[in-house]
């Protein structure tokens, strides 16, 4: 038989082989550029000229003792605005030829301007110098929440469960390390406990959306609220009549041999407390799994299309059962960032919103475990910065560094950074 | 493999599906499962590959009874299905499309064997002949790659049991022709083909045993060198007699003239209609055919104003429909029949009087000044369900409990409720059974002979000859010719392919 | 995603968003219980060489069975907004026993938090009745600590004292159905504003500097500060609606990060001197003007103010508008099939963004409850959680007016009682945040609940079931 008689009966618009998606979006290269112009008005031009911007790169521990790096302030702000620039010229090349930019360019064009500002925030006021190692320190560890959050999203979200119920497995990892580890009087206790709470939240979730097919927003929102009653609840009633049920406890920081003394490098990554470590593994192997394990296969597939998974064979209520309980965990060991590896007792919402940023992470990373560690990487900079301009006693108000995890979120699902695809079925339930 | 299916019964509450329906399926054997829309063929299939629980009956495999889960068990045993709606993940390959479900994984690490996959794809790609690459992302096949996608999948799961569910429904007549080419091929390789379909032709074409299924039953079994009269006659249940009668047109002056429509799609950047002309005259039936998804989609809903018209014209009585909002347009006095009636048609979830002034309730009498008047709105719903037969327990019933026939009459009594001067009917008897088909193109032609112009887009070459006063065949995205009605079924699958419009671009 | 219609190619691409897979139409063959009985069909009688064509016109002969059955299986395919109707319609019973159900759990967590309880469990096997009367005391305190501070208050000598606890509810409840109010517009909508309490905030801050920072005549002054809660609470609703609609941007994230940049701006604006008081570096407003105050309706001796009234107003407004106008049924359509809607001429976007906006100018009201009525000042906490607890507010009425109103009176008066339960109770006002989560999860899953108090499941469930 012959299959060039008649050429496929291409559909005008999707049946035809076409190739890479050919999408001519300007919204990206108007979003960022307006951004970049700013930064370049504001940062570049704004910086008096002839002042410096002093950046301490060494810590005491460290092997080599790096000099601290004093950059001339306008200088360094303007050609960091320009950077900018130049990768909104790059979005928009690749725009006209119909391409999209990777995640990588996002993040470099936040950490430019994020950098402008600085330098410009900094210039000027002698006697102060800017932290670096400290600031990309604690940058890295206010993200700890953010990427166990936004890595139980994806797990969850891949699989087509709408995890907004993500601050809760936050705030019920925190209350339940902070309460068994106190009990057993070991910090490192808490990181078993932790996981189970959240499951626990995670798997309420699953079974309001799979069994009762309730909408997983809903369920979301509603278990929040449920998990922020009850652990306020417990905290006023049982950890306030007996204390010892709630005490700060300390996990040490472990420095990896070598590693650790890496200039400026090594005290931000191989000088952290457990937690960062199990980080690290968390993002590496789910990424491999989700990509490239049998198991990951299955899942994108009944997040994409249930039923043809159901076709062959993939069970998929339980599928997402499994994954929103597993997303649960994740999301409840990153809640014992708040308590154990922070070495603070529980208190009131101490989450705070961070679930939500997790989830924007999430979006922003585009589904993906790196992207989301990026993103994350990329909002605990921002709330780093914040706490450093807070230190050198900045004119920015703190608030709109604080906004601007949530501003990047807005700008990404109104697509102004490149357009994200959820998995399809997200948010349905699935019912034979 | 012998298949053997006994007194299988299926119900969906008070409605039996399934009324204890046996069959055997011999392998190396092309078993046709005939009957027409809403017989219970599918819920069959369903049962058979473990979709569905059964209320009663077996299955047996080589004389062994078997159950069935789920389709994972239904596969191990051999028994692959070809779904009428594909079954594959859009944004996997095609390699992981046919591995999914029983992927193969290598290394310590246990990560999945993607190179195994591709080679099972091109091995049994270059079998049949498909020319399918294990690389490339389904969502960019074509309909027909996509279904030859879905047959490498169960054939590489070893199926002795291959069921065809419609195949053919989204096929142009020469991809057709070769489907069966490759259901021949099955059957002589020894795998038991069930071909699940309401097209008498194919059935005759290919097919060793029939099994005709009426209202969930079997009516009768009968050879394939029964002639197509008898087959009808068994599968609609008593002698059939054909079209619609149908006087000829009394065609008055132009109504709705097109000319160089041309629509780009926004996201791909794909032209879907391209420099598309015609002309409807009042009191005629213009049919547009065309396999589905060569554009006549687009050029029903670009005309209403659903999508945007990149350049071209388009008058109607002289009045230009094109970059108008929707509203206007239907206010100008077109009727508009979507092409998925619970999608675009309906809303389900409101209420039949409600769904009968979806586009009627802006106007008075249902409204005045922004405030709807409840009775005014209820009042035309009982007069438009007793005209048009609409079966329900009453108009505050919910339209989504209404049977597809009865939807589409809601739909239809919706729009003829306005005087017209355009009627558009895309797909208007999809999936409705032969009682509702009648019924529909009865309107469509009295609506006509009221001197509306009516333009119907039809994947249904049977439909398209009932109704059409003239044809225009359509083929990506332009229109290869208008002919008369009396063109022949061959010349106009040869159109339909595009062979027409390619000689005519050549000269 | 949003409403624009993308041509679809392969079958039933309808790509707009979610669950697309499950929503493919049939196409030739629905598996349709045909119910179309029409016995005087059976006319056609020309015969014809071409025999196929009986496919598509050869008349039915008899129905089959009743009309109005399932049109099939297909159909009943899995609809997030089916879900959603599902919560809006479950049955009164079923609410009464959810808030029965909820009740009792908050009970058992009374009773595991009370320290008497707790003691006396250390010796539970050898006096087991300490423990029980510790336990129905605890419970016996909470609950009556919970009738008296919402209902009645028994021990007051006067009837204003008694029936105070039940206006003081009611006050509570106010700013509950406002929000409410416009998270039920925007659920029928099909529209998933969480963003209640950043509108609300934005409302509260417009409003709130009306009130205090312009000094305008008596009564013209009130109607200023109401209407400036409404417009900023609007102008915050705006934002998502209109990136739905032209952007397609997914409302709930909007919503979520808008909350907290309202918050993070009033926390800003709460540091300029224009919005401190003279003097202070606190981050909170003077107080509002008397002349912007919502009058007490029931005289000095007790907090329900005006807003409450202008809150069962807004109740009528939107019974009237969702039910009787014909903006409200574009907005019922657009939420129940938004392609259908724009099919029959109806604008999706200007629907998006207009429930948007009056959802986020009730809100803003909800605000002024705050701000006018009972605080009379702006702090970072006037929202509270008010914008979270309108969901479940609006979740509970089944996003109807009527039971808007009904459900913000019990949520009200759960708050209500928060102060006597501290005092009475000793318990720590989060409990009735617990019940009322509590309340929300169970009546959002019928069958849960019925299988709880092992209801029989209505015929409708069955159907589906099968």
């Amino acid at each position: 038989m012959s299959t060039t008689a008649v050429d496929a009966p291409a559909a005008p618009g999707s049946s035809a082989p076409r190739g890479p998606q050919r999408t001519k979006s300007w919204r990206a290269t108007i979003g960022l550029g307006v951004v970049a112009l700013l930064s370049l008005l504001v940062f570049g031009l704004g910086t008096p000229t002839g002042v410096e911007t002093t950046f301490r790169v060494a810590t005491s521990t460290d092997f080599i003792q790096l000099p601290s790096l004093t950059v001339p302030a306008k200088a360094a702000a303007v050609t960091l605005s320009l950077l900018a620039l130049a990768l909104v010229g790059f979005v928009a090349y690749r725009a006209n030829q119909y391409r999209k930019v990777g995640i990588w360019l996002p993040i470099v064009f936040g950490m430019a301007v994020m950098g402008a500002l600085l330098t410009w925030a900094g210039a000027d006021r002698s006697g102060t110098t800017i932290q670096l190692t400290g600031l990309l320190t604690s940058a890295l560890f206010l993200s700890v929440p953010l990427v166990f959050g936004s890595l139980a999203g994806t797990l969850c979200e891949r699989s087509g469960i709408i995890n907004i119920a993500i601050e809760g497995q936050l705030l019920a990892g925190a209350f339940l390390a902070a309460l068994i580890a106190s009990m057993v009087g070991n910090a490192y206790v808490g990181l078993i406990a932790a996981p189970i709470a959240g499951a626990l939240v995670g798997w309420l979730l699953a079974v309001f959306s799979t069994k009762y097919w309730v909408n997983q927003i809903v369920v979301g929102v509603v278990l929040n609220l449920l998990v922020l009653g009850l652990t306020s609840f417990f905290f006023s009633t049982l950890m306030s009549d007996n204390p010892e049920l709630n005490q700060p406890l300390n996990m040490p920081d472990i420095a990896i041999p070598l590693l650790s003394g890496i200039p400026v490098i090594g005290p931000v990554l191989f000088d952290q407390n457990l937690l960062v470590y199990i980080m690290y593994a968390a993002v590496v192997v789910i990424q491999i799994m989700l990509f490239r394990s049998r198991w990951g296969l299955r899942v994108r597939a009944v997040g994409e299309h249930p039923k043809a998974a159901d076709t062959v064979g993939i069970k998929v209520n339980r599928t997402r059962v499994r994954n929103t309980v597993l997303g649960g965990a994740v999301a409840g060991l990153g809640g014992a960032f708040f308590t154990v590896a922070s070495g603070l007792a529980f208190g009131k919402d101490m989450s705070a919103g961070k679930g939500y940023i997790a989830l924007a992470a999430m979006i922003l990373g585009r589904w993906s475990p790196k992207g989301a560690l990026a993103a994350a990487l990329l909002f605990g900079f921002a709330d780093a910065l914040q706490q450093q301009l807070g230190i050198i006693g900045s004119d920015i108000p703190s608030q709109f560094l604080l906004m601007t995890p949530y501003l990047a979120t807005i700008f990404a699902v109104a697509g102004l950074v490149g357009h994200s695809r959820p998995p399809a079925a997200e948010g349905t339930p699935y019912k034979k | 493999m012998k298949l053997e299916l006994r007194e299988i019964t299926k119900r969906f509450g008070d409605f039996t599906a399934n009324d204890a329906i046996s069959i055997t399926v011999e392998s190396g054997t092309v078993h046709a499962l005939l009957g027409e829309n809403g017989a219970g063929k599918s819920t069959l299939m369903n049962v058979l590959f473990g979709l569905y629980d059964a209320d009663g009956g077996e299955i047996l495999l080589d004389d062994e009874q078997v159950t069935f889960a789920g389709p994972g068990d239904a596969m191990a045993a051999g028994i692959g299905m070809v779904h009428q709606h594909f079954m594959l993940v859009p944004v996997f390959t095609v390699a992981e499309n046919v591995m999914l479900g029983h992927e193969q994984v290598k290394g310590p690490a246990k990560l999945l064997d993607v190179d195994a996959a591709r080679e099972k794809v091109r091995e049994l790609s270059e079998r049949f002949g498909f020319d399918i690459d294990p690389d490339a992302l389904v969502e960019n096949l074509s309909v027909g790659a996509q279904q030859r996608v879905e047959i490498i999948k169960a054939l590489s799961r070893d199926a002795e049991v291959l069921i065809l569910d419609e195949p053919t429904a989204v096929l142009t007549p020469q991809e057709t022709d070769e489907l069966l080419e490759i259901v021949r091929q099955l059957r002589d390789s020894g795998t038991a083909v069930v071909l699940i379909t309401h097209k008498l032709r194919e059935v005759k074409a290919v097919a060793d045993t029939i099994t005709v299924i009426r209202r969930g039953k079997v009516v009768g079994t009968a050879e394939p060198s029964a002639s197509q009269e008898e087959l009808a006659s068994l599968m609609v249940g008593r002698d059939v007699s054909m079209t619609v009668t149908k006087g000829d047109a009394e065609v008055g002056g132009v109504m709705l003239e097109v000319m160089d429509l041309t629509v780009v799609d926004e996201d791909t950047q794909v032209t879907v209609l391209d420099t598309v002309s015609l002309d409807v005259r009042r009191g005629e039936i213009l049919a547009v055919a065309g396999v589905q998804g060569n554009g006549q989609t687009e050029l029903a809903e670009a005309l209403l104003g659903v999508i945007k018209a990149d350049s071209g014209s388009a008058l109607l009585d002289g009045e230009e429909l094109l970059g108008r909002s929707i509203r206007d347009n239907l206010d100008a006095g077109i009727g508009f029949v979507p092409e998925d009636r619970t999608e675009d048609g309906v809303v389900s979830a409101f209420t039949v009087a409600n769904n009968l002034i979806l586009d009627l309730y802006g106007h008075a009498p249902y409204s005045r000044r922004g405030a709807i008047d409840p009775k005014a709105v209820a009042n035309h719903a009982d007069e438009q369900v007793e005209r048009f037969d609409v079966r329900t327990t009453s108009i505050e019933s919910l339209t989504g409990a209404l049977s597809g026939g009865n939807q589409q009459k809601v739909v239809l009594a919706r729009e003829l409720a306005r005087d017209l001067k355009l009627l558009i009917a895309s797909q208007p008897t999809r999936g409705l059974d032969v009682g509702s088909i009648e019924f529909v193109h009865k309107r469509i032609i009295e609506e006509r002979d009221k001197g509306v112009a009516v333009l119907i887009v039809s994947s249904e070459l049977d439909e398209v000859y009932a109704l059409a006063d003239r044809i225009a065949v359509m083929y990506h995205g332009r229109i290869v010719d208008i002919v008369e009605p009396d063109t022949d079924r061959d010349t106009l699958g040869l159109m339909m392919a595009g062979a027409h419009g390619a000689e005519e671009e050549a000269a | 995603m949003s409403d624009q219609q993308k041509p679809r190619g392969k079958g039933k691409g309808k790509s707009s968003g979610k669950g697309a897979p499950q929503r493919e139409a049939e196409a030739t063959d629905t598996e349709s219980p045909s119910g179309d009985v029409r016995e005087d069909s059976a006319t056609a009688s020309a015969s014809s060489t071409d025999a196929t064509a009986v496919e598509a016109t050869a008349p039915e002969p008899e129905g089959s069975g009743g009309s109005t059955e399932p049109a099939s299986s297909d159909e009943q395919a899995p609809r997030a907004q089916s879900v959603l109707r599902e919560i809006l319609e479950s049955s009164t019973l079923v609410v009464i026993m959810a808030i029965l159900a909820s009740l009792a759990i908050g009970g058992l967590l009374i009773v595991f938090a009370d320290e008497a309880v707790r003691e006396a469990s250390a010796y539970f096997f050898s006096r087991p009745g300490d423990t029980f009367s510790a336990m129905a005391d605890a419970l016996g305190a909470a609950y009556s600590a919970m009738f008296q501070g919402a209902v009645l208050n028994v021990d007051a000598t006067t009837f204003a004292g008694m029936i105070k606890p039940f206006t003081q509810t009611l006050t509570m409840a106010t700013p509950l159905i406002f929000a409410g109010l416009g998270l039920g517009i925007g659920f029928r909508a099909g529209l998933f504003n969480i963003g209640a309490q950043g509108q609300l905030l934005i409302g509260a801050t417009l409003g709130a500097y009306v009130g205090f920072a312009w000094h305008l005549p008596w009564g013209i002054h009130l109607i200023v500060a109401v209407l400036g809660c409404a417009l900023g609470g609007a102008i915050w609703g705006f934002i998502p609606g209109f990136l739905k609609a032209r952007t397609g941007a997914h409302e709930v994230i909007v919503t979520i990060m808008l909350n907290y940049i309202a918050l993070n701006l009033v926390s800003w604006l709460l540091t300029l001197d224009t919005f401190q008081r003279e003097g202070s570096d606190n981050p909170i407003t003077p107080v509002v003007d008397e002349t912007a105050q919502y009058p007490l309706i029931l005289g000095s001796g007790f907090n329900l103010h005006l807003g409450f009234l202008l809150a069962l107003a807004c109740a009528w407004g939107v019974w009237w508008l969702m039910e009787r106008s014909t903006l409200g049924f574009e907005f019922r359509a657009v939420g129940a099939n938004p392609h259908a809607a724009r099919t029959a001429g109806m604008s999706v976007s200007k629907a998006y963004i207009l429930v948007m906006v009056i959802a986020g100018a009730l809100a803003g009201l909800a605000g002024s409850a705050q701000v006018l009525g009972t605080e009379k000042v702006l702090t970072t906490a006037t929202a509270g959680s008010l914008g979270f607890d309108a969901i479940t507010v609006a979740l509970l009425g089944r996003s109807r007016p009527l039971g808007t109103v009904m459900a913000a009176i019990l949520f009200g008066g759960l708050r209500a009682s928060g102060p006597t339960l501290q005092v009475q109770a000793g318990l720590p006002v989060d409990i009735i945040f617990v019940i009322q989560a509590l309340i929300v999860l169970f009546i959002a899953a019928p069958p849960l609940v019925r299988s709880m108090f092992r209801l029989p499941a209505p015929a409708h469930e069955k159907e589906v079931a099968a």
